[in-house]
């Protein structure tokens, strides 16, 4: 470049007071809330406010922990969650496998439809579901939310299975196939284990989805003890004359696991947010 | 290709045998997925579609009678129903325009020559953590710093921007836009990480030329980046579309779409759930997936066209 030091100087502070306006803007209100659950319920909107105040304590931590209801809240988040990721994982496997590797005469069209469905509006489906659901005898159940959130784990979840095992070349599996391998046991054998960074993604982002669904789980669960932790919260809001440190407690302690998650996987986290937009 | 090498070599029967298991295969491992999407998606929208020619479904004591397109006059000419078309249309629209400024500011900031590796990853998980926090504990958060005793108001009264303490969420007029900056808090990550994607795709060699051809730096942002962007700009816009009309959660448990914020998924929801009044909720529903349907149409185009 042809700058001189001083206006390379120049645009360095430049770009730095925008990197730290730009923090500010994603990182305050997030700081803000993990400082107040800290305080009492009473000077949470004390005047003027401060960041940290002499009411700090864990109180409204202890007061979620040693609460066997809301402590329930989470046990069926994480088992909806791991149940969803398993089952989503392994049908976008044998689905991505076969749109991947063979053709046949409606591919074009179920994959149109498996695309399509990211589109469809939960609200729209929400209304024809609590019938259905109720029809199936499985109302107000662990397996009632877990299908129905699989429909729109499973579309972005196919795309991203499809997409990688297109990235491995054919021959992999054909070596094998000659060898008598039925394509079961290439899937199985050869395909998955080199496919496993794809698999995390698929499974660490359908998590995350599985997490924070809040539509279904309001409306296809009745008692507290199926409620999720999104529910949980709302109940909260409603229940308690805004009881704010615990609440706040409670939305730290929710968001810890996609928190934990993001950062120990963020590379696949990015892969299943672009998997959408960006062609790979 | 298709029926490989290993056919040729076996007995015609056993050929046979295989081909049709060839054929048959595909299906096969797509069956759990078509099985559940036929049960969860196809058979509702049918069904939901069906309840909206209906007066008198579901809870009703009386037999469904059919009435044709009557719900969806009555819906179209409805005063709330209009005004809860324009707030989608308005949360939409501002969400995508803000979400598209933002995420590439941030991304072009991230992407820049003049900050180490460290900085930028450092900076980049805090540029994204907004995306980490699931819809309602984004509402509440939201409503703490919004609060007419929360901090926001402190700080702008402190200022001197605003002459008194404001009602954000429950001012009829203030409170879409502060629902809809809430959804552009809560959004725009996800463009961030797709334009820095993006832009490590684009060859540096693009630069290098148009370097050598005198052009500063907004020639090249205005004449290389934008257009190399250009389709991942507009597939992210038409999805961020249509997830802002899905979005019922941030509405709901920021205003409950009362105080002017009603969106057409809350209208819905309370129609159902609120008024029973499922023939009308079916006919709203409808016409939200008829909207999210044709930009689907436009989105599933683009791809193409980025395809060939």
């Amino acid at each position: 470049m042809i700058g001189s030091r001083r206006q390379i100087l120049i645009r360095k502070i430049l770009v730095w007071i925008a990197l730290i306006l730009g923090a500010c803007f994603a990182g305050l209100p997030v700081l803000w809330m993990v400082s107040s659950s800290f305080k009492s319920n009473l000077e949470i909107f004390a005047y003027p406010p401060a960041l940290i105040d002499e009411s700090f304590s864990f109180q409204a931590y202890e007061a979620v922990l040693s609460d066997p209801g809301q402590l329930r809240f989470f046990f069926n988040s994480y088992l909806v969650a791991i149940l969803v990721t398993i089952c989503t994982v392994i049908t976008s496997i044998l689905a991505g496998y076969s749109l991947s590797r063979y053709d046949f005469r409606f591919k074009k069209v179920l994959s149109l439809i498996i695309i399509g469905v990211q589109s469809v509006p939960p609200i729209t489906l929400m209304i024809p579901y609590f019938g259905l659901i109720v029809w199936l005898g499985i109302y107000n159940s662990y397996a009632a939310l877990v299908l129905t959130y699989m429909v729109f784990t499973l579309s972005y979840a196919i795309i991203m299975m499809t997409g990688y095992f297109n990235t491995l070349p054919r021959d992999l599996d054909e070596a094998v196939m000659i060898d008598g391998g039925g394509s079961f046991v290439t899937l199985w054998r050869i395909l998955v284990p080199i496919s496993l960074p794809g698999i995390v993604a698929v499974g660490v982002y359908t998590f995350m989805l599985a997490w924070n669904e809040f539509l279904f789980a309001l409306t296809l669960t009745r008692t507290n003890d199926m409620r999720t932790v999104p529910i949980g919260i709302h109940l909260l809001m409603g229940q308690h004359s805004f009881e704010w440190n615990q609440m706040l407690a409670l939305s730290v302690l929710g968001s810890l696991p996609v928190l934990i998650l993001f950062l120990l996987f963020q590379r696949y986290f990015i892969a299943g947010m672009s998997a959408g937009s960006v062609k790979g | 290709m298709v029926a490989g090498t290993a056919g040729e070599t076996q007995e015609p029967a056993s050929f046979m045998r295989e081909h049709t298991k060839r054929k048959f295969l595909p299906y096969a491992y797509l069956s759990p997925t078509l099985l559940l999407l036929a049960v969860l998606t196809v058979v509702p929208i049918v069904t939901v579609f069906l309840y909206s020619l209906f007066d008198n479904v579901i809870v009703n004591p009386n037999p469904p009678v059919f009435v044709g397109l009557e719900n969806y006059e009555e819906v179209l000419t409805h005063r709330k129903f209009r005004a809860a078309v324009s707030n989608t249309l308005y949360f939409a629209l501002a969400s995508v325009i803000v979400h598209f400024i933002i995420g590439l500011s941030f991304a072009l900031l991230l992407n820049s020559r003049l900050l180490s590796a460290n900085v930028k990853a450092f900076f980049r998980v805090i540029y994204i953590l907004p995306w980490v926090f699931t819809a309602s504990i984004i509402a509440i958060l939201w409503r703490l710093l919004m609060n007419p005793h929360g901090v926001i108001n402190f700080v702008l009264l402190e200022v001197g921007l605003i002459p008194e303490l404001l009602e954000w969420l429950s001012d009829r007029k203030l409170a879409i836009h502060s629902v809809t900056f809430i959804n552009i808090w809560s959004g725009y990550p996800f463009y961030l990480v797709s334009f820095l994607a993006g832009l490590q795709g684009i060859p540096d060699d693009l630069y290098e030329a148009g370097r050598v051809d005198g052009a500063n730096a907004w020639q090249l942002f205005w004449h290389i980046t934008l257009p190399q962007l250009r389709p991942i700009i507009i597939s992210l816009a038409l999805l961020d579309f249509i997830w802002t009309i899905h979005q019922f959660t941030l509405v709901w448990m920021t205003t409950g779409g009362g105080r002017n914020t009603e969106v057409l998924s809350t209208y819905t929801y309370k129609a159902a759930f609120s008024s029973y009044d499922y023939s009308e909720a079916s006919a709203t529903a409808m016409v939200i997936l008829a909207i999210c349907t044709l930009v689907a149409i436009f989105y599933v185009r683009s791809q193409r066209m980025a395809d060939e």
